[in-house]
């Protein structure tokens, strides 16, 4: 079974979402998602400044498999893109936690983290799949 | 339930993620499929392809059925042991299947066909054997192992049963040796040297295991399709299938229009389109701007759409995104594909994109 850390935050549709600092908040897709989609070769990132709707699509990810679109776990503002994705997108395969984050969110509303799952409610979406 | 393969265990024991395909349980990849990628056209990796159907044709008349059921003719095979590449067409003259044959005595020909097309090509084999009194006998007795790329034939060749060293050592390419129920065959669908090699089952997880004790990496799926796509070769229901001619499927070269009096199926439908100029053609895409071709993409001239991508991916070798589309004839040396609602510009080429290694496209373009 896939890694889940207990410290973060989960979307349905296989986003990580980390704590709140200084109003930001980190985000990517889970080890059980890149499992899923195999090596990642082209990575589109929203740009910076691009407000977001919570659960509407801000990103793609294409695996040598399919495309799949990344959705904004809460409203807010992006404020940082990974950059380095575009040239590595196997970052995501190779570190989905750390070097493979995909951008960063200014939350307008920090209790809409409280609608996310913690790390044994994605365990049972990633396990029904 | 999906059928298993000889290998279907060892597959689990080397990690390999197993996905349904054409009925059978198949390896996906064992980990990374652009590292397999890398591993077939840098030194060598090996593929289970047993869920293809291996088909013994035999008796006096199997060379004139064969000369009546393929669009290639078997009489391009000079002498025992050697291989081609066909199609089997329909009255219509699309294509039911594509495969390979070989000679394998005067009275014994072997065809591989499609795991997909298995069920249909041998209903219809039969039934067109029957005025000829061929036998036509399934082999599922036997496990089919591809074994590719530039260090493939020397890791190899070692490891297969005594006698075949020596027929092997300088055999060319799209010649096979037979001895026993193993028969070892230089042909693939990589665009890299190698073999394919059929033998008894319980003859398989030993040869595996052997292979990968070599350095031979085990390769699912993933990387044969990106492999194939690279070297510019067809995949049966997605470049062509019954709806298409060979002629609208970059496939002309394998039609054997000479002697003019072999009737073989589809042939009365084909020879009006022969030249037509209104056919249409399957060419190689290479993308200029960002994003991934996939199947099914539409491709555009300016503001007029004139055909549709039908095999695209990620190409690991060139770190670029290419594909195979059929096209209006006119198409010029560029076009753009509609990728998730935008027009990306992409370059017109001539496949193959990869062969042994090295790309055969330039990269950077010609501007003019």
């Amino acid at each position: 079974m896939s890694e889940i850390p207990t410290d973060l935050r989960y979307c349905g549709t296989h986003e990580w979402v980390s704590g709140v600092e200084d109003g930001v908040v980190t985000v990517g897709i889970t080890d059980h998602a890149q499992e899923q989609l195999g090596d990642l070769v082209f990575v589109e990132l929203p740009e910076v400044g691009t407000p977001v709707e919570a659960e509407a699509e801000c990103a793609v990810v294409e695996s040598v498999k399919a495309a799949s679109d990344i959705y904004s776990p809460v409203d807010g503002e992006v404020v940082e893109v990974n950059e380095a994705l575009a040239d590595s997108p196997e970052l995501i395969n190779d570190d989905p936690y750390g070097d493979g984050w995909m951008f960063k969110i200014r939350v307008a509303d920090e209790t809409d983290l409280d609608n996310l799952l913690d790390a044994d409610g994605y365990r049972e979406v990633a396990e029904a799949e | 339930m999906e059928s298993k393969t000889a290998l279907y265990e060892v597959h689990k024991e080397m990690g390999a993620r197993m996905v349904p395909f054409a009925g059978w349980s198949m390896p996906l990849h064992y980990g990374s499929q652009i590292e397999e990628h890398h591993a077939v056209r840098r030194d060598a990796g090996m593929f289970d392809v047993s869920h293809m159907l291996v088909l013994d044709l035999e008796g006096g008349n199997a060379r004139s059925f064969l000369r009546h059921l393929l669009a290639n003719d078997v009489d391009r095979l000079q002498g025992s042991g050697r291989a081609l590449y066909s199609c089997m067409l329909n009255e219509q003259g699309g294509v039911m299947d594509d495969l390979i044959v070989y000679r394998l005595g005067d009275d014994w020909f072997r065809m591989v066909v499609n795991a997909g097309c298995a069920d249909k090509d041998l209903a219809w084999i039969e039934r067109q054997a029957r005025p000829f009194c061929v036998a036509v006998r399934p082999r599922r007795d036997l496990a089919m192992v591809a074994v590719q790329g530039p260090r493939a034939r020397e890791k190899a060749t070692p490891l297969l049963p005594p006698g075949f060293a020596g027929v092997v050592a300088g055999m060319p390419v799209f010649h096979a040796a037979v001895a026993a129920d193993w028969l070892v065959a230089r042909t693939g669908y990589t665009g890299e040297d190698g073999f394919e090699i059929m033998l008894p089952q319980g003859a398989a997880p030993a040869l595996w295991r052997a292979l990968a004790g070599a350095g031979v990496s085990p390769c699912g799926l993933g990387a044969r399709d990106t492999l194939r796509l690279e070297a510019g070769m067809n995949l049966y229901g997605s470049d062509m299938d019954e709806q298409t001619s060979p002629l609208e499927s970059g496939l002309g070269w394998t039609i054997a229009w000479e002697p003019k009096e072999r009737d073989f199926i589809g042939r009365k439908a084909l020879e009006p389109r022969r030249d037509d100029p209104a056919n249409r053609r399957l060419v190689g895409l290479l993308l200029e701007g960002r994003g991934v071709l996939r199947n099914h993409q539409k491709v555009f001239s300016g503001a007029a759409g004139i055909g549709e991508v039908t095999s695209g991916g990620f190409a690991p070798t060139l770190q670029r995104s290419i594909a195979l589309a059929r096209v209006r004839p006119d198409i010029g040396e560029t076009c753009s594909v509609e990728i998730r609602g935008r027009r990306v510009p992409a370059r017109v080429v001539r496949p193959p994109f990869v062969r042994r290694g090295k790309a055969c496209i330039d990269l950077e373009g010609v501007k003019s």
